[in-house]
């Protein structure tokens, strides 16, 4: 008897078993075989997905362009300024912030740049670029005269259009010279330098070293005519610092707070009281969570419509499908692997689903960050979270449908006529 | 002297009711190697019943089913499927192929649960569609074969895994007179060949072909002698 073609040895019962790799292959040729109907299915988790992650994004987005600017105008600065205090004679000002204010807090840690800012009184006296008294137009104004130390013109971010602003030298010789700002340049009609025009401050004599272009802070230095406090001591009777402003390194705002009142007045820093900025952390916190309540309500829901969209379309397939598990049940499938095939091609739908809904959600923070000239922001876990709560999700919603195909009995499943 | 590849000793199946249906009461039968079988049956005698209990499809309510000499009775879910991937091929009358595969794709299916190595699965798809003569169609798509071609890709996919035995349900009961036949001729020769084949039909001139065969008639199983058909 020749050898038989089509029998198989008899050994020990054999086992059915199912790859990795050939599950992801049947997979992928199942959610492959339809595309159209794929992507449909993944859509409510797709949007939902692309939700949250533009939610969170634009959130976070949002959130850092405040605190950006916080930080460079509010955030990083402080302002210190004498206390109210009850003095017995009601005239006498008594100013605790000392004129080399400047000198003791630069050697602070933290402190970028400090400088002093007293108004003059000048008692009536006006400003005017010629000595000249013209009696058909009027070259005398009452432009405010503005005592500085150096350091100021940093601490406020300044910078000059012509000219250059006074240094230390020149505040402690007591100087006369003068910056302008645009404001009051135009009024005296002062535009260029070179010539080194001089000006009058009631019948003194000052020479104008440079004209400003713009502060970034204390916009009232752009109206004035800026004398150095050596000046303002000599020549109009300036007798104390009114306020000291002080730009410091981000996130140094209130340790700074706390020390200026000690370095300008060791012996009772109750006089002088520091003003500082709200605290970053607290800014951007509002701020996303007043974004992201809502935002975050209407992608779960979306997420919800999504998984609840997974598990119907994978129901109807699993009723559309009943030939081939009983097919697959006789091939030698066990519940288990048809459950597990079910499961892992929701898992997949959703995996797929939250790898374009990321996609989609970072690139409409990309996009409207563009439109709104904001740097897009995004959290780095975020991109990698999304695909996994996407696979999540399919997995959740695969669940049902997995068990309905596993407790298909193969022989119902084979009655019913396929290709 | 190797055991037969089916034995039943008064193996039994009743359905849970009031009263209880017996759809297969008390058979015996022993089919052996290189066997080829017909079991014939007006629609409702029990046949599909016995089907499912030989592809280990459903469990019998009583009675002995050993197949290659293992009592299956002992064997749980996962062995059961086991046994079916490794030593049954079936054959049904809708085929059951899957539309968006390819026609070595719907064989090399049958390879994906008895864990085969993925290199040799083309390869030994391909061999099973020329053993049917369909080597020539290794890549059309189900949706373009005619009827008969689809049963001959059935049979193939339920040779691939060279089965102890191959079951065929109402394996022509889709097909006109022409391609029945042709189904037939090929279940013949794979019976020269050594496959152990039963057909399960209505169709006596399918049963006409077979060995031997046995008729259900309310549940209870009978040999009929060979050449006498009911």
């Amino acid at each position: 008897m020749t050898t038989p073609t089509w029998i198989s040895d008899t050994e020990a019962v054999p086992r059915s078993g199912l790859t990795a790799g050939d599950l992801v292959g049947e997979v992928s040729t199942a959610l492959t075989a339809r595309p159209a109907r794929t992507l449909l299915t993944a859509l409510g988790t797709i949007l939902g997905v692309a939700a949250l992650v533009a939610t969170l994004g634009l959130a976070k987005t949002a959130g850092n362009q405040i605190v950006r600017q916080f930080d460079e105008l509010e955030a990083t600065r402080i302002v210190v300024t004498n206390a109210p205090r009850q003095t017995r004679d009601e005239n006498t000002q008594l100013n605790a912030i000392p004129f080399d204010a400047e000198d003791r807090l630069v050697r602070l840690n933290g402190v970028r740049a400090a400088g002093t800012k007293s108004p003059v009184e000048l008692n009536g006296a006006l400003a005017r670029a010629v000595p000249v008294i013209d009696p058909l137009g009027q070259n005398e104004f009452q432009i405010p005269v503005i005592a500085v130390s150096p350091g100021l013109f940093e601490a406020v971010r300044a910078e000059t259009r012509t000219g250059r602003f006074f240094d230390h030298g020149h505040n402690d010789r007591g100087d006369a010279v003068a910056i302008l700002g645009p404001g009051a340049a135009n009024r005296l009609n002062v535009a260029r330098i070179d010539n080194l025009p001089a000006i009058f401050i009631g019948e003194e004599p000052v020479a104008v070293m440079g004209i400003l272009d713009d502060v970034a802070r204390e916009p009232d230095l752009l109206n004035a005519i800026i004398v150095p406090d050596g000046l303002a001591r000599d020549r109009f009777g300036l007798s104390g610092v009114d306020e000291v402003h002080i730009d410091v390194e981000v996130g140094a705002a209130e340790l700074i707070g706390e020390q200026a009142p000690l370095a300008l007045s060791p012996n009772d820093p109750g006089f002088v009281r520091s003003r500082v900025p709200p605290s970053p952390r607290a800014v951007r916190s509002t701020v996303e969570s007043e974004v992201n309540a809502l935002f975050l309500v209407l992608g779960g829901l979306s997420l919800l419509v999504g998984a609840i969209g997974i598990a119907n379309v994978t129901l109807v397939s699993v009723l559309e499908r009943t030939g081939e598990i009983g097919l697959r049940r006789a091939l030698g499938a066990t519940r288990g692997h048809i459950a597990g095939q079910f499961l892992t091609e929701s898992a997949a739908l959703g995996l797929f689903a939250g790898v374009l809904g990321a996609s989609l959600g970072v690139l409409s923070v990309v996009a409207v960050s563009a439109t709104r000239e904001w740097t897009p922001v995004l959290d780095s876990w975020l991109p990698l979270a999304a695909p996994v709560l996407g696979a999540l999700i399919g997995l959740v919603a695969g669940v049902y449908p997995a068990w309905k195909a596993s407790s298909i009995e193969p022989i119902t499943a084979l009655r019913v006529g396929a290709g | 002297m190797t055991a037969p590849v089916v034995e039943l000793i008064g193996l039994g199946r009743s359905f849970p009711g009031n009263p209880p249906v017996e759809a297969l009461v008390d058979a015996d039968l022993v089919v052996e190697r290189g066997d080829y079988l017909a079991i014939v049956g007006p629609s409702g005698s029990g046949k599909s019943t016995l089907l499912h209990l030989l592809g280990l499809l459903d469990r019998p309510t009583s009675g002995v089913y050993a197949l290659d000499g293992i009592d299956t009775a002992s064997l749980d879910d996962r062995e059961r499927a086991g046994m079916r991937a490794h030593r049954i091929g079936f054959v049904f009358q809708s085929f059951h192929l899957l539309a968006n595969r390819t026609t070595v794709e719907n064989v090399m299916l049958s390879e994906v649960y008895r864990k085969g190595s993925r290199r040799e699965r083309r390869q030994l798809a391909s061999e099973a569609l020329e053993r049917v003569g369909l080597g020539h169609r290794l890549d059309a798509m189900p949706t373009t074969l005619s009827g008969g071609e689809r049963q001959r890709v059935a049979v193939a996919r339920a040779l691939v895994g060279r089965p102890s035995l191959l079951l065929a349900d109402e394996p022509t009961g889709n097909l006109d007179t022409n391609t029945s036949d042709q189904i037939l001729d090929l279940f013949a020769e794979l019976h020269d060949d050594g496959l152990t084949l039963a057909v399960i039909t209505h169709d006596l001139e399918v049963a006409d072909v077979a060995e031997r065969r046995v008729q259900i008639r309310d549940g209870r199983l009978s040999e009929l002698p060979a050449g006498v058909t009911s």
